[in-house]
């Protein structure tokens, strides 16, 4: 369990992960702050349906991709956590439903 | 608004050619995928205060007052931008927030940095594994450390981060040096070399000492490893010495050295050559780290390994051959002003190979052994897939993609390409070199087609 050796940054971001509230420092990233929370599995693999996490924490293994605010595939390292924000394990691979097309 | 000239990536070669070429007046773009510059090394540091230079050392510290120079001065400077690719005609496309821009200066510098060299044992997928600098980079950014972590592999940065996870107060399970005994002797032949930079020897010895009198259980002479677990690590079992030991952590952060990232100056398709030292590619680069490409310069890690300050050296070396060519500066000059960087880098790369050879990963840790073991982490991979596939007669990394995918998830390649080639040089006696990588193409980030749709382009014709 990772925990906080410095803990100096405000914590005003809350955001929703799978119905659980986490709170994340300022400025630091969905997966800083889920592997904070105690979680370590971030997703489920498209080929043989394997629990992953984050691995590079710099946006090269792409292992943490995650559906953010209904966006699959986002890289939990790379996306600064804000409050508000919906986050959910991706689930297998990302389907492309007509909801996401934007009718403008 | 036109640009001069344009930098990939805020770490310490980004930064220090930005701070070169905005000091002799050229308009600079500097674009980096972080929310804060830094890159890996000097991550987070301008949030850095007493607590962080107490645990993370004065050699972060030092990324400070770069990062202050690099604000004070007039750079146009854009975090969170995730540059897709550059072209032969130095078109750099990029997006930041959901926009995509396409923009052109006469010249582009790659300071792309480098990337933890792929580690493919048995179970290294699993939740809860984790590269070392990746704990590293945890620490830097949000103050977290992980109690009674297992440390395996070998190179300076898991003993740097082990270090500093003591220094921290923190547990260590085990550190398990996977570093060859094999490697010495050809590695004493360096050491003249390395000994002008004896203060850095000193420092490795100074770090494994404190870790030794902290009581931290050290394994050595360790021929094979795997990470326990089903669906999550649960320990490493290593073979150590020639019996199997368990070690249990929910945490096993693993390094064996760093490796050029390649993918955006391989994309942009510059000439690149095998380094057999570092066991890497790297761009070709002229005195003035100029690459093959008119206009592209490649400066710090992403040309090739020599650590921090050397990636500061180049990148003012990179700075100064761009206002050259661009006619900012006159040669005179030019040459003048890159002594001092020229002397840095040749002093900051004389222990380099001492090190790479000292910590050469062995063949075992960089081929897996285990067949089950993963290869391509994207499209889950073992060893045997991809061995098996090699056998039907296949003669290179891209025949490999059409046959099983290897290589095509959404890392690109980045975590398995240095393997697969390896593999296929093992199993059909060719060199790494001749073998040669992964074609790769922009863009070398996921790119949005609504993106790519609302693609805005700055021409300023």
């Amino acid at each position: 369990m990772f925990k906080r050796v410095i803990d100096e940054t405000a914590s005003d971001v809350v955001f929703d992960f799978e119905g659980t509230e986490v709170t994340a420092r300022n400025g630091e990233s969905v997966a800083a702050a889920l592997l904070g929370a105690g979680v370590l599995s971030f997703r489920q693999t498209p080929v043989k349906d394997r629990a992953r996490g984050p691995f590079c924490m710099m946006g090269v293994c792409f292992d943490c991709l995650m559906v953010i605010d209904g966006q699959p595939n986002r890289q939990a390292c790379q996306v600064r956590a804000a409050s508000g924000m919906k986050v959910a394990r991706q689930i297998g691979a990302a389907e492309l439903t007509l909801d996401q097309a934007d009718p403008a | 608004m036109s640009f001069d000239i344009i930098i990939i990536g805020a770490g310490p070669a980004g930064m220090s050619a930005a701070i070169t070429a905005s000091d002799s007046g050229a308009k600079v773009l500097l674009l980096d995928d972080q929310p804060t510059p830094g890159g890996q090394i000097y991550r987070a540091i301008e949030a850095a205060g007493d607590k962080q230079a107490n645990i993370l050392g004065p050699d972060y510290m030092a990324g400070k007052p770069l990062a202050e120079k690099m604000r004070a001065l007039n750079i146009e400077y854009v975090s969170d931008a995730s540059v897709w690719q550059v072209t032969d005609e130095r078109e750099v496309g990029y997006s930041t927030g959901g926009q995509a821009r396409l923009v052109t200066a006469p010249a582009v510098i790659l300071a792309t940095g480098a990337m933890e060299r792929p580690f493919p044992i048995k179970g290294w997928t699993l939740p809860g594994v984790m590269m070392a600098g990746a704990a590293q980079t945890m620490l830097k950014t949000s103050g977290l450390a992980a109690e009674g972590a297992i440390f395996a592999g070998c190179g300076p940065l898991l003993y740097l981060v082990a270090h500093q996870y003591l220094q921290a107060g923190v547990t260590i399970s085990a550190i398990v040096d996977t570093t060859a005994k094999a490697n010495r002797i050809p590695a004493l032949s360096h050491l003249p070399g390395a000994l002008k930079r004896w203060d850095l020897l000193l420092k490795g010895q100074k770090w494994q000492s404190e870790i030794r009198k902290s009581g931290t259980r050290i394994i050595d002479d360790v021929s094979a490893l795997r990470v326990l677990g089903e669906t999550k690590a649960e320990g490493l079992s290593v073979n150590t010495a020639g019996a199997w030991l368990d070690i249990k952590s929910e945490h096993v952060f693993l390094h064996q050295g760093v490796v050029p990232n390649v993918n955006l100056s391989f994309a942009a398709g510059l000439d690149h050559s095998w380094d057999e030292r570092q066991l890497c590619w790297r761009p070709d680069t002229d005195t003035w780290c100029g690459a093959s490409i008119d206009g592209i310069f490649v400066a710090g890690d992403g040309g090739g390994i020599g650590g921090g300050l050397a990636a500061r050296a180049e990148g003012e070396i990179a700075a100064l051959g761009a206002l050259g060519k661009l006619g900012l500066i006159d040669t005179t000059t030019r040459d003048a002003r890159a002594k001092s960087a020229r002397a840095t880098l040749s002093r900051e790369l004389c222990i380099r190979p001492f090190l790479d050879t000292w910590f050469r990963p062995s063949d075992s840790f960089r081929v897996p052994i285990d067949d089950d073991a993963i290869i391509c982490r994207c499209e889950e991979l073992s060893l045997k897939d991809i061995r098996d596939t090699i056998e039907i007669g296949l003669v290179g990394p891209n025949q490999l993609k059409s046959f099983c995918r290897a290589g095509m998830g959404p890392c690109q390649g980045r975590f398995c390409g240095l393997t697969v080639q390896e593999l296929i040089a093992k199993q059909t006696k060719r060199t790494a070199a001749d073998v040669g990588y992964y074609r790769l193409r922009p863009p070398i980030k996921p790119l949005r087609l609504e993106e790519l749709a609302n693609l805005q382009i700055d021409d300023d014709t």
